[in-house]
């Protein structure tokens, strides 16, 4: 083996806006050597590796890669400096073939003519994909391919570069246990070649299975490193959860009630969800932990009306919504949604705040016989809904939300559906670049409206901040609830031994 | 259903021919046949250049406007006794000029296609009427006779159309800048990712339409014979109707010349030509022509619907039935 490392970082930092999300970072990797990179949602991995990738620069640290100082100033130099980084997104064509692919930027010419040398690029992928063991034609086209084949064509992609470091995130997600084995026999090939791997994946079997080294981030600090032999499930699980800083929570005045708002019963959707079943009591503040791609958000979607699902019934109060209802007729049956996507889905960021403040409840004010809007109750409930989200008073209703910090503008989606007097409020990662001050604020609206008798189903990544506010806690993973967690059982390692994703037995 | 949306150009082009040829006997000819071909020339060279735009998942509105501008200003050249060879010269420069125009706008200042190429629609045709002081303009002989020339039996502008067919598509097919025009038009971050210089693609391709442009405009002329104030009108609209009756997508990423462009065209101008033979009202036409048009948007964006829906994201690996 090379005794050169193929990556060192040294002292790696990174922050955003004046949050530090990765501090100090150094851990280096052997060629021919895999290292798994395990940490909660958030942790920091995806920062340390575009900074890898060339996506991002760190503000201060220094990557040495085969013995030289790398500093890639976007990806096409880290793809030259031989650094591929495969994303859980692909990014395949799926309209060009795969040979065409692999070769896009460097199609091999006729001599000097404009002409493809046809023959030449069918041979090198042949090549190519024979030296990784895949037997598929090279003039397939890749959308006729399955998810686990196009994974490899960009793993076969990254050879065809000349990639000597390879960083592959989340790569089975959507592989069947078919499909993941022959990743698993492509990868030790490369391995035997001395191509170095960083596997970032939250499966610990998988990163078992096939990693030498591991490093685990906890709050973008390196909390645990070595060979993955020192390291068995429960000490990974317990170094990833650690002990942070603990927060303040609200005081909690009402309680749960056993009566039922929102009613799940099996719900299933073919490769999103399956099997969902739950129920959100009035004055309960429910809450939903998974790991990213756990499926919570589709689910939030799903019982929104914005995304079908195949099977399954969902009840409000005594009445089953029927399959065919959209958001709005969701909205009149007392459902609000608060999306993951402030910014895209949750605003109309030129529009104004009272403009965005009004924007579901308008009907309400449009009661003269021409369906004008009362400018006289419209202004005086935007006023009492401001006062009730305590938004800042430093700005005019007239003011553009996109001014607004984060948490003000959550707290303007929160007085939009607020106005809509819901009774079940789905709340999806409502605190996620939010400052800790705003946090508080937006952590005791939600308890004042459970207090005042709606349920709240409340997704979060932060094991944190759920065990803080909510009476109960479900956890998903791989589109399945996997825990049902009371309060007097909440536990940090428990709930993450139940969000992380487990081997598919065929 | 998606055997049904894949072939659905070639399914609606029999549908049409078949529906025709048994309306009316003159429609199944050879001499009808071939006439169709040679009304489809002009057409067909802006809908070569529009399917590269559309490939792109662009627009170009602006191909009746550059035609009737080169056109406008080669009618004054004749007028004032220039050769025609300059003349058709002047045409084809003012055709690359104006794409590039439109390329400046989109490729390095960033503005919408839609935008800029609808800009340049009204612009370029305003321009054209005052230099002909709207005005027609009868062109001379050597023009018509461009029209009515024959080389080895076969009509000069057909001649034209299927060499620009043949050209167009071998560089899609078999060049590197026809499969990164795919890749461009598939996803544009993604195929910057790859390396591709996104910005000169898509430039060229509003440089290639307006040279397609320029020369549909001679073959269109050498036809009509006279610079109409109208001339060029409505151009835009028949070139993406034919490309995407031929398949093209206005998503980009999807489409043929060969055999879409083609077929779209032919299809169009098959049309026109059965109700002429058949006596129809003339204001029909257009909507049986919106009609025939409207059914290729909605099975593109059908196979849209259902490419996405192929392609979502999955959470977790259920086996397909279920």
């Amino acid at each position: 083996m090379n005794a050169m490392p193929a990556i060192e970082f040294s002292g790696i930092s990174k922050s955003f806006a004046g949050v530090r999300v990765l501090r100090g970072i150094s851990f280096k990797l052997g060629a021919g050597r895999t290292l798994g990179l395990v940490g909660e949602n958030g942790a920091g991995k995806s920062t340390l590796m575009n900074i890898l990738g060339g996506n991002l620069l760190p503000d201060t640290g220094l990557m040495v890669l085969g013995g030289t100082p790398y500093t890639p100033q976007g990806p096409t130099d880290a793809a030259r400096a031989g650094v591929a980084f495969i994303h859980q997104e692909l990014n395949l064509f799926a309209n060009l073939s795969i040979a065409e692919n692999l070769f896009l930027s460097a199609l091999p010419r006729l001599g000097s003519l404009p002409w493809i040398d046809r023959k030449a690029l069918h041979d090198r992928t042949a090549t190519l994909l024979g030296q990784v063991g895949l037997a598929i034609a090279p003039d397939t086209l890749v959308e006729q391919l399955s998810a686990g084949e196009r994974q490899l064509v960009e793993i076969v992609r990254a050879l065809a570069l000349e990639a000597r470091l390879i960083i592959l995130d989340e790569p089975t997600t959507s592989l069947s246990v078919r499909e993941t084995e022959t990743l698993f026999s492509l990868l030790r090939r490369l391995q035997a070649r001395g191509i170095a791997l960083i596997y970032i994946s939250h499966l610990l079997e998988h990163v078992r299975e096939l990693c030498h080294d591991l490093v685990i981030l906890r709050d973008g600090e390196v909390v645990a490193q070595g060979s993955i032999e020192t390291y068995d499930t429960p000490a990974i699980i317990s170094a990833m959860v650690g002990r942070s800083l603990t927060r303040l929570y609200p005081e909690r005045r009402g309680t749960s009630t056993t009566a039922p708002l929102l009613e799940v019963r099996s719900l299933t959707q073919v490769h999103i969800v399956r099997d969902i079943s739950f129920t959100v009591h009035r004055g309960e503040v429910l809450g939903i932990f998974g790991l990213m791609g756990a499926g919570r958000s589709e689910l939030a979607r799903i019982l929104f009306g914005l995304d079908t699902a195949q099977h399954g019934e969902v009840r409000m109060g005594d009445r089953v919504i029927n399959r065919g209802e959209g958001p709005r007729e969701r909205m009149v049956r007392g459902l609000a949604f608060l999306t993951e996507d402030r910014r895209h889905e949750g605003l109309c960021l030129e529009a104004s705040i009272a403009d965005n403040l009004a924007l579901v409840s308008l009907r309400q004010h449009a009661r003269t016989p021409l369906r004008l809007l009362d400018r006289n109750t419209w202004q005086r409930a935007i006023s009492t809904v401001r006062a009730a989200v305590r938004l800042t008073e430093k700005v005019s209703d007239a003011q553009s939300v996109q001014t607004l910090s984060g948490g003000n503008q959550q707290k303007v989606i929160l007085g939009k559906w607020l106005l809509a007097k819901p009774e079940v409020l789905i709340l999806d990662e409502p605190t996620r670049g939010v400052d800790v001050g705003a946090r508080f604020e937006l952590y005791q609206l939600i308890l004042d409206l459970a207090d005042r008798g709606a349920g709240v189903l409340m997704i979060s990544s932060e094991i944190e901040e759920l065990t803080g506010l909510c009476d109960r806690i479900l956890v998903m993973s791989q589109g399945e609830i996997r825990g049902n967690f009371p309060r007097a059982e909440f536990s940090r390692e428990h709930l993450l031994a139940a969000a992380l994703p487990r081997e598919a037995h065929a | 259903m998606n055997a049904l949306l894949r072939y659905a150009s070639p399914i609606l082009f029999v549908v049409v021919i078949a529906t025709f040829g048994v309306l009316s006997p003159k429609f199944m000819t050879a001499d009808n046949a071939l006439n169709i071909l040679v009304q489809s020339a002009p057409v067909g060279i802006v809908t070569i250049g529009m399917t590269f735009v559309l490939l792109t998942a662009s627009v170009d509105l602006s191909v009746g406007a550059i035609m009737f501008l080169a056109a406008g200003i080669a009618g004054k050249m004749l007028q004032a006794d220039m050769s025609l060879s300059v003349a058709l010269g002047t045409m084809l420069v003012i055709g690359v000029a104006s794409g590039g125009i439109n390329a400046a706008f989109i490729a390095r200042l960033r503005i919408a296609p839609f935008v800029v190429t609808l800009a340049f629609l009204f612009i370029g045709r305003g321009v054209a009427l005052t230099i002909t002081q709207t005005r027609a303009m009868n062109l001379p002989e050597g023009f018509l006779r461009l029209g009515s020339a024959r080389i080895g039996g076969v009509p000069l502008p057909l001649l034209i159309f299927g060499m620009m067919l043949l050209i167009a598509h071998a560089t899609l097919t078999r060049t590197p800048f026809g499969r990164q025009l795919y890749a461009l038009g598939h996803n544009p971050v993604t195929a910057r990712k790859a390396g591709l210089n996104t910005s000169l693609l898509l430039a060229s391709v509003f440089l290639i339409s307006g040279f397609c442009a320029a020369l549909g405009a001679i073959l269109s002329l050498a036809q009509l014979g006279a610079v109409s104030p109208k001339f060029g009108e409505a151009y835009e609209f028949k070139a993406i109707a034919a490309a995407v009756l031929g398949g093209a997508s206005l998503f980009g990423g999807r489409g043929t010349v060969l055999p879409g462009t083609l077929l779209g065209v032919v299809l169009i101008q098959s049309v026109e030509a059965g109700l002429v033979i058949l006596n129809a009202d003339p204001y029909l036409y257009p909507i049986i022509t919106a009609a025939i048009i409207f059914i290729a948007v909605l099975i593109d964006s059908g196979r849209n619907t259902l490419l996405e829906r192929l392609n979502r994201r999955r959470i977790r690996n259920d086996s397909a039935q279920a």
